[in-house]
């Protein structure tokens, strides 16, 4: 059985900050039988820093993290440590990674970083590395193995012989849109280093994937996408509770496949249309995901935000603490068996802004 | 013998206008070929690209973000919508008044005349991106 409760403390109440006493964060916590073992995270994804010249940057997108990295140091209880979900910069160059980084240092937590294609493709993630570390990597924390691949690299003649440069080889990847783009993957090697490191691991594990595509195939128009996803599903199908967390998508999506849920976070920059609003082309979305609200673009941060979330059960209990909007917690199931809104699940109790068109 | 030469003029005339007519352009104003709709087509679709050049331009404003950063393929435009009323301009306003309140806002740049070409242009790529869906004026 589980029990909700929420938590109107959960921020801390003492805060100066106004924002922080606003915050409807209500958490569910599922029975789990060593509750000491409980633990949190948070998780913040596509802030887009985006350089003007000089020093001047876009003040939209530097606001956008600045107030997910402010609220996070809120939390109370604290988080064990914090994700970054890529996409840190816009067009990959040293000085919005460099602003990215100092903004983020402000952090209070243990930071792990993966790689977006927009911190990528100007010089193939070397900046990158100096900053951040390496571009996948694996630890344990509490019981659970997190895995944090580099999912947004694609074919060796896009990247290394198609383009004059490493500038426009980034300006073509960065539109979403762009038809001269290419599809993601995570590819041979690295999927031969995850079958190695899943291999060390016990099956009973709970596992935690962390990437900046979405690790299924939504829609390759816009990238919602990840060539090689069956593959990577295939190695990840024998762990009993495994979860996919992914950015790019700049919007809520969630889905179950086997014993894989899957889960998309806000951006901190700008939300993205769902594919099925694009009128041209055919496009799915999972049928199990409830869709944001519709943005309101006269609200400069609606439809953004940042994600905590509690591994009470080993799967995951998402918070999308959306700014100017009501937060949504789309939290695992364990009668059904997979992810659903605490709120708007029940076809009844949708609301009309959750219609996109 | 003068009705003969009337009689000559008249053919010759009659050749005249027919040949003219026929070879060179429509005599009607309700006539066209399908050179001409080739021709208009061809002239539409090189604004809806020079349209897609401005909405991904990040020249449009003053701090390097272009429309489609936000709006792929033109989505989440709902050009078929406008004129709307606009809750917060306090009014009902077409679709170039939007562009222009998002080319200063986001973009932080200045308004386009009406009747600029790449406010046009714009328009003509938002609603060919959306061609094929049901006016509905109003809607929000």
């Amino acid at each position: 059985m589980s029990k909700s409760f929420t938590r109107r403390d959960f921020i801390k109440s003492t805060s100066a900050l106004t924002a922080a006493s606003t915050l409807p964060i209500s958490m569910v916590e599922l029975a789990f039988a060593d509750s000491s073992q409980n633990f949190t995270f948070a998780h913040i994804s596509d802030s887009h820093i985006q350089h003007i010249k000089g020093t001047k940057f876009v003040r939209n997108w530097d606001r956008g993290l600045i107030r997910a990295v402010a609220e996070t140091n809120l939390l109370n209880p604290k988080p064990d440590f914090v994700i970054y979900g890529g996409d840190l910069a816009q067009l990959g160059s040293k000085p919005e990674l460099d602003r990215g980084a100092e903004i983020m240092s402000a952090l209070n937590y243990k930071t792990y970083y993966s790689m977006g294609e927009h911190d990528y493709y100007e010089d193939l993630g070397e900046y990158w590395s100096k900053l951040f570390g390496k571009h996948y990597y694996s630890f344990d924390h509490k019981g659970v193995h997190f895995v944090v691949l580099n999912s947004i690299l694609t074919y060796d003649e896009w990247t290394y012989d198609r383009w004059p440069t490493g500038k426009q080889r980034m300006l073509e990847m960065a539109g979403i849109d762009n038809p001269n783009g290419s599809p993601f993957m995570v590819g041979e090697k690295q999927r031969n280093w995850l079958q190695k490191d899943l291999a060390k691991v016990n099956k009973s594990t709970p596992l935690v994937v962390i990437s900046h595509s979405p690790l299924q195939k939504i829609w390759k128009g816009w990238n919602f996408w990840t060539e090689d996803a069956e593959e990577v599903q295939e190695l990840l199908k024998p762990f009993k509770k495994t979860t996919v967390i992914y950015g790019h998508v700049h919007q809520i999506q969630y889905n179950q496949i086997g014993n894989i849920s899957f889960h998309a976070v806000m951006a901190t920059a700008w939300p993205w249309p769902y594919p099925a609003t694009y009128a041209q082309a055919e496009q799915y979305l999972p049928k199990l995901t409830i869709p944001m609200n519709r943005a309101d673009p006269f609200h400069e941060r609606d439809a953004t935000g940042w994600q905590f979330i509690n591994m009470g059960n080993g799967n995951v209990d998402m918070h999308y603490t959306l700014n100017e909007n009501a937060s949504r917690t789309v939290a695992f199931n364990t009668k059904t068996g997979q992810p659903e809104d605490m709120g708007y699940q029940a076809e009844n109790n949708r609301i009309p802004p959750q219609s996109h068109y | 013998m003068k009705r003969i030469k009337q009689q000559c003029f008249g053919v010759i005339m009659l050749v005249i206008v027919t040949l003219l007519g026929w070879g060179v352009a429509p005599a009607m104003a309700d006539e066209f070929t399908q050179e001409d709709l080739n021709r208009w087509e061809s002239e539409y679709m090189s604004v809806v690209k020079q349209g897609r050049k401005v909405f991904t331009d990040g020249k449009l404003g003053t701090n390097g973000v272009a429309c489609a950063q936000c709006h792929p393929n033109a989505s989440n435009t709902h050009p078929e919508t406008y004129p709307k009323f606009q809750k917060q301009l306090g009014k009902v306003v077409a679709i170039w008044e939007m562009i222009n309140w998002c080319i200063r806002n986001p973009l932080e740049g200045k308004n386009l005349a009406a009747d600029d070409p790449r406010m046009v242009a714009m328009q003509a790529y938002i609603l060919h991106e959306r061609r094929g869906v049901k006016l509905q004026p109003g809607k929000h």
